[in-house]
């Protein structure tokens, strides 16, 4: 039998809370994150609807218990903040002598800054500080530095799967016996750059966004971080600690179709999710529930929709994408939804997926509409679903 | 770790080295700070009508990538993995130029859509219709060893038999205009091919895409084995030493075994004394070579490094242009090969004769 993941610590920030607890709580209330821009500096203010973290980057930055106040972008901040939280949540100060690792996907969130300053970076010395804040190492060196990681640090950058992917690599590594516990996860800062270029490929919705719906019109962006503290059966049998999960599986596969659409019959996603289950060893109708990637564009949902057909057939889980509450959080995605995944195991709950209104006609289910409470969760897969049709499906299991 | 064999090799570089046939036989000199890259007839590896919108490290990437499966006669790889430093620069500074110039208005997606880190791999699997593992590492001076471990721990795992693992950087000229200023590059332009006579702050800019097929069993060709791969951050100077001692031990190698040392020392020489520091101390006789001076200085310029000692390997030779100590007309069957990237990031690889 290969070793066990344990998941011992969770840690989040975004839309809807600035830790685990808020998080929880406005899950639990149906409340989502999602209104108008407004402390992103862009001409679209209140004409573009996103999920962003309710403080300014002043206040994160306090937040965050920085003393020396320069030179940090958003996106590390963010990273700061939900990797301490993991970090502490999982009490991996108290547990010397053991290798630990950070890995940490991001994509475009170290560019907060560099778009404010470029001119600056090209004319004159006034913004020197943030320069080297603009490629994706550094918000993981930044966290690393301050959870005082140095075993194994890396940076995954595979678009809107690489939180996915960090969790996934980070079970590897440990699975290899290359380290004892990993913080693995991911974080993304709402920049004008992404937020730009997904209207240009016009994929952003002006309302809510309500994936699985026959009326869905895309995208509503989000920003956070997200990260969980995994470990090997030997380390947490040492320390006696609790365990909020088991990661039980994992697949990863290229759909090999377009750079950013997604193939109308979801290959991709199909053999991503067909590695994961064959993995965990679980058979269809032992996963009682999806946290789907459902972006809520009209791509997506389709090509998603019919890979979990094909997969699961007769055996279809509750199904529902959490990105009306958090919006799409991109790079941090993968970790956000593996967090809001997790707790659905600890809760014994499945979340809804808000705003959806009438079932697609090219799919034969419908998602979960309200809160299930009281509901037995044993096994989740959380798909997330990239740009260059990198995609990975993760699976969680409850552990007792 | 078991051995990994080297079973195809693909380097567009500032050099001509997209000839795998070829090993240094001409040598390009620059005037300038900025290495770029010779440009193969790229129509051969990439259909004209994607040609077209790919900007150029997609291209080199791309038929970096092409022709290492074409030199391992591989249609299929079991994974793609690569790492990029600063990933698709042109498209990025297009877009980011455009949206700050336009007020983030008029913006077309074409640039946007390309600027993801993981464009190149995403780009072979679509032309090979590859749906295997992909994966992308972003972690400036390691991102090029960070795919190489992934790599490893795969064949090792025994999931997968063949990996394209590869990486890519381009410098553009804003990047470049502005790393300069920093200090990175060197203010005077020189000639790269004498990058290691002038002492002064900064190296000289480089760009390309190397790539290799990483195979658990030799092929038809076999070029070297990676036989050991460490890396580390920011150590304290006297860790270097006692960490390489134990790199070379746990790989069941010594001192004397290494043949040759490859270094990555570019120029600079604030960072080349901790090379010549080791140098000195631990391998005074030993033949040593560099290659910066053929490729420039980027995150990823390890690959070119393991190129470089690959083909060492394979052609028993050391060409003139990047011996740096000890000329040596014995065999190579050993090459440590030591890089740091601004004493940040620093890894040690030993690639071995097959």
């Amino acid at each position: 039998m290969p070793d066990k993941i344990f998941v011992t610590g969770l840690g989040i920030i975004s839309g809807i809370g600035n830790n685990l607890a808020e998080n929880l709580d406005s899950l639990l209330q149906s409340k989502s994150g999602i209104g108008n821009l407004f402390y992103l500096d862009s001409p679209w203010h209140n004409q573009i609807l996103v999920s962003e973290v309710k403080s300014t980057t002043k206040e994160l930055i306090h937040r965050a218990g920085i003393h020396f106040q320069e030179g940090y972008s958003r996106n590390s901040l963010l990273g700061i903040i939900a990797s301490a939280e993991a970090f502490n949540h999982a009490r991996l100060k108290e547990f010397g002598g053991l290798r630990t690792g950070l890995i940490s996907g991001t994509t475009v969130g170290g560019m907060d800054e560099c778009e404010k300053h470029y001119q600056d970076f090209l004319t004159n010395d006034s913004a020197n500080i943030y320069i080297d804040t603009y490629d994706c190492a550094d918000s993981t060196e930044k966290i690393a530095d301050c959870l005082h990681i140095s075993d194994y640090i890396t940076t995954i950058s595979t678009a809107c799967s690489s939180a996915a992917n960090a969790i996934m690599l980070g079970a590897r590594m440990i699975r290899n016996g290359k380290l004892d516990r990993v913080v693995a996860g991911g974080t993304e800062s709402l920049t004008k750059f992404h937020l730009n270029g997904f209207n240009t490929l016009k994929i952003l919705d002006n309302e809510p966004c309500k994936p699985f719906d026959e009326n869905r019109k895309g995208i509503n962006l989000g920003e956070g971080a997200a990260y969980i503290v995994i470990e090997s059966e030997k380390a947490v049998k040492a320390s006696g600690k609790k365990v909020f999960a088991e990661l039980v599986g994992w697949g990863n596969s290229c759909e090999a179709f377009h750079q950013t659409a997604s193939s109308p019959d979801g290959i991709g996603a199909f053999l991503a999710m067909k590695k994961a289950l064959e993995m965990s060893g679980l058979t269809v109708d032992e996963i009682d529930y999806i946290n789907a990637h459902g972006t809520g564009t009209d791509n997506n949902d389709i090509s998603e929709g019919r890979a979990i057909e094909r997969l699961f057939g007769e055996h279809l889980p509750k199904i529902s994408s959490t990105k009306p509450f958090t919006g799409h959080t991109t790079s941090a995605a993968g970790s956000t939804e593996a967090i809001l995944s997790i707790l659905c195991i600890q809760h014994q709950l499945i979340w809804p997926n808000l705003n959806f209104s009438e079932k697609m006609h090219d799919l034969n289910f419908i998602p979960v509409t309200h809160l299930i409470k009281d509901v037995l969760v044993n096994a989740v897969m959380t798909n997330s679903f990239g740009f260059g049709g990198n995609n990975t499906s993760l699976i969680f299991k409850k552990y007792d | 770790m078991k051995d990994i064999f080297i079973t195809g090799l693909g380097n567009v570089s500032p050099q001509k080295t997209f000839d795998n046939s070829q090993f240094l036989d001409e040598v390009v000199s620059f005037t300038t700070n900025q290495l770029r890259c010779q440009d193969p007839n790229y129509k051969e590896f990439v259909p004209a009508d994607l040609l077209r919108r790919m900007s150029r490290i997609i291209r080199f990437g791309v038929a970096a990538g092409k022709i290492c499966l074409a030199d391992a006669g591989c249609q299929m790889p079991d994974a793609i993995i690569t790492g990029t430093g600063l990933g698709c620069l042109e498209d990025t500074e297009k877009f980011l130029s455009n949206m700050i110039r336009s007020n983030e208005e008029f913006l077309t997606p074409t640039a946007f859509i390309q600027s993801t880190h993981n464009t190149v791999s995403a780009q072979i699997a679509l032309l090979l219709k590859c749906h295997n593992y992909n994966f992308t590492y972003v972690h400036r001076g390691l991102s090029f060893e960070s795919a190489l471990l992934d790599s490893i721990m795969q064949l090792d795992s025994g999931a997968v038999d063949t990996v394209l693992a590869g990486a890519m950087d381009e410098m553009t000229q804003n990047t470049f205009q502005i790393q300069q200023r920093l200090g990175h590059f060197k203010q005077k332009p020189i000639d790269n091919l004498h990058l290691l006579e002038d002492q002064s702050r900064g190296s000289i800019a480089g760009e390309g895409s190397s790539f290799f097929m990483l195979s658990s069993k030799p092929g038809t060709k076999t070029y070297a084995r990676i036989s050991g791969l460490d890396f580390f951050f920011k150590p304290a100077p006297c860790e270097i030493e006692s960490r390489l001692l134990q790199f070379l031990k746990n790989n069941g190698k010594s001192i004397e075994t290494i043949d040759l040392v490859l270094f990555g020392l570019n120029g600079d020489y604030g960072f080349d004394n901790i090379f010549h520091n080791l140098m000195e101390h631990m391998f005074p006789k030993t033949p040593s070579a560099y290659y910066k001076h053929l490729c420039g200085e980027y995150f990823t310029s390890s690959a070119f490094g393991l190129w470089l000692a690959a083909k060492i390997l394979y052609h028993q030779t050391v060409p003139e242009v990047v011996l740096f100590k000890n000329a040596s007309s014995g065999k190579f069957r050993n090459i440590l090969f030591y890089n740091h990237f601004r004493n940040i990031e620093h890894s040690f690889i030993l690639v071995t004769q097959t």
